[in-house]
């Protein structure tokens, strides 16, 4: 972060002007910490200023997902009505979907509306909500050269159809979904750890793991020292 | 539902038992520690004589956790993590987040600053392919072009150097632009730069290309069809060498790329041949797109307006930038705190990596080595 500070001006023109201005010469010097009281006036100001204020409140609403609206949208609604809610937000579009609707429409957008390609299948844990994980497939459509996200929610131990047969590249995707959040995907062909050992207990990427926190028991055994860390 | 690739998936490892006169399959086991795998890569084959079967990656072993470690550290201080992941192209890399977080933040890298970013983007992806072609040639035979590509390659990481102080791990931009203004004469050492490696390319070229045996190595073999690359999600040279063309860059532009005149080189064969052309072309193509950047490169801050402290809203974004080894994705959730909710990395080497037992299907145990070149996979990224 401090760094970040910093970094607007390159460092080369600070150094001129302090060879320029030897110290206490005058002219104050925001970034060296040695600089008293006129540097902090000629920067608060802009911040403090009557108009930022109303702006403040404001910005951490920041833009909200609006609905989204297009042929495929209205055909998807008709169909599944309910269970399905399309949004758009900061120009990606993303389909909310009910988890028994995912296999059908997830076949649907590959099948009829061209989305060949799965970009990527991943989830993200809330465990302060009752359905704990999100799960996401990215979706891509090379004849219309169009992104999109299907979202669903799960709770903790349910399990979702796999989308392995529908695209061979879930396969990986699914099972680092399953070794990071403990997510089952039925009909996997082969749903084991990828990128942890087998014999692992715990899944890394929920929010109740810590950081630090590893297995041990698997540590002591096989690699036999007393402690990863 | 009977199409070609559910046929030919390589899924259902348990098909085809049955060996050249019933002898016994072999399994070997090649890796983790091997100097053709590129890293830490463990494949298992299952053979028939010479003849491959399936094979079974097994990969983790240089997991860091990087997508866990970006839950507990800033925006900004996540940054260089992504320079570790991808090690050979970390400036695509830190492009991708750095880029990704602005969308969030809803700002925008100044026109300067995205000459810039294009600049060292192209240079890097020249660097990647030099790294590619030497250590691929090296594994077919072929020892020369390592050490041509690895003297030109030198160039690149001093012009990386003299700029951001990193050969490696640049760390060459900051969200919201660029943190370093160019070097005096960083413009004409790119040209200079420019000037020199152009006749290199076609020296390597010289040295491969027609090479009999290099030809024999790679013509038909490897073999994948566009259709499989689509649904392994196969993307980069791989995807276009199998006469897709598509690129991120063309398809969904960022930064400046929208403001070049470029080609997207692609073959038709989909073999370790047609793959190795299309990456000797992209050099090129690189080379004119730094030539056109360098000459147009617009005056004007390099930093966007970004508060010290990043909080995005509430919210998430994916975006994703065309890396020397394909489509580089970040999957980010905001909790409008400073720290992300939830990073995902997209990789292309780890989803590329996936396609390596449906290529090797029905070739010599020999051209796996062949195979894992041509899909220029870094360990770093796939396990991240």
């Amino acid at each position: 972060m401090a760094e970040e500070t910093k970094s607007p001006q390159p460092p080369s023109n600070e150094e001129l002007a302090k060879a320029a201005n030897p110290a206490g010469s005058g002219t104050p010097d925001p970034s060296s910490p040695g600089a008293p009281q006129p540097a902090i006036p000629a920067e608060k100001p802009p911040a403090a200023a009557a108009p930022a204020k109303p702006a403040a409140p404001a910005k951490p609403a920041g833009p909200v997902p609006q609905p989204w609206d297009s042929p495929l949208v209205a055909k998807l609604k008709r169909q599944y009505g309910s269970g399905l809610e399309a949004w758009t937000y900061l120009n990606q579009n993303y389909l909310q979907v009910d988890r028994s609707l995912i296999p059908t429409v997830l076949q649907l957008l590959r099948d009829e509306d061209q989305f060949d390609y799965c970009v990527d299948v991943t989830a993200v844990h809330y465990p302060k909500r009752e359905r704990q994980f999100d799960v996401i497939w990215m979706l891509y459509s090379f004849a219309h050269n169009e992104r999109m996200r299907v979202k669903t929610q799960l709770a903790d131990g349910e399990h979702i159809p796999s989308v392995a047969s529908l695209w061979a590249t879930a396969n990986w995707l699914e099972r680092e979904v399953f070794d990071m959040f403990g997510i089952q995907f039925d009909g996997h062909p082969d749903l084991k750890r990828i990128l942890l050992p087998d014999g692992w207990k715990g899944y890394p990427l929920r929010k109740d793991y810590g950081i630090i926190q590893q297995d041990q028991e698997w540590v002591q055994i096989n690699l036999g020292i007393e402690s990863g860390q | 539902m009977t199409d070609p690739i559910s046929s030919v998936s390589h899924l259902d490892l348990e098909e085809s038992k049955h060996t050249f006169l019933d002898a016994n399959e072999l399994v070997i086991n090649m890796g983790p520690q091997h100097p053709a795998t590129h890293g830490v890569l463990r494949v298992i084959l299952r053979l028939d004589g010479e003849k491959v079967m399936g094979l079974e990656c097994v990969i983790g072993y240089l997991h860091r956790g990087v997508e866990k470690i970006a839950e507990h550290r800033t925006y900004t201080m996540f940054n260089p993590y992504v320079d570790r992941m991808d090690y050979v192209a970390a400036v695509s890399n830190g492009l991708g987040y750095c880029e990704a977080v602005e969308k969030l933040l809803n700002i925008e890298a100044p026109p300067r600053a995205n000459y810039i970013r294009v600049i060292l983007t192209e240079l890097n992806r020249i660097a990647s392919h030099q790294l590619w072609l030497g250590t691929h040639a090296l594994d077919i035979g072929a020892m020369t072009p390592l050490f041509y590509t690895f003297r030109d390659r030198e160039e690149i990481l001093k012009i990386f150097e003299k700029y951001c102080g990193a050969r490696l791990t640049t760390h060459a931009f900051r969200i919201g632009g660029c943190q370093y203004e160019t070097y005096e004469g960083f413009e004409k050492d790119v040209k200079k730069f420019l000037a020199f490696v152009a006749p290199k390319i076609d020296e390597y070229e010289e040295l491969l290309t027609t090479n009999r045996i290099w030809v024999e190595r790679t013509k038909n073999v490897g073999n994948i069809s566009a259709k499989d690359c689509i649904a392994l999600g196969v993307t980069g040279p791989v995807l276009r060498a199998s006469g897709v063309k598509w690129d991120v860059r063309k398809a969904q532009p960022y930064a400046a790329y929208k403001q070049f005149d470029f080609e997207i080189p692609t073959g038709q064969n989909g073999d370790t041949y047609d793959r190795y052309l299309v990456r000797m072309a992209e050099m090129r193509q690189s080379l004119r797109i730094i030539q056109q950047a360098v000459h147009g490169i617009p005056e004007g801050p390099i930093m966007a307006k970004v508060s010290k402290v990043l909080k995005p809203p509430v919210g998430e974004i994916y975006h994703s930038i065309e890396a020397p080894k394909g489509e580089l994705g970040y999957f980010i959730v905001s909790d409008g705190s400073t720290q992300p909710y939830r990073v995902r990395v997209r990789p292309p080497s780890f989803v590329n990596l996936q396609a390596l037992d449906l290529m090797c299907r029905g070739q010599l145990v020999a051209d796996v080595i062949a195979v894992i070149g041509t899909l220029d996979i870094v360990l770093g990224e796939v396990d991240r």
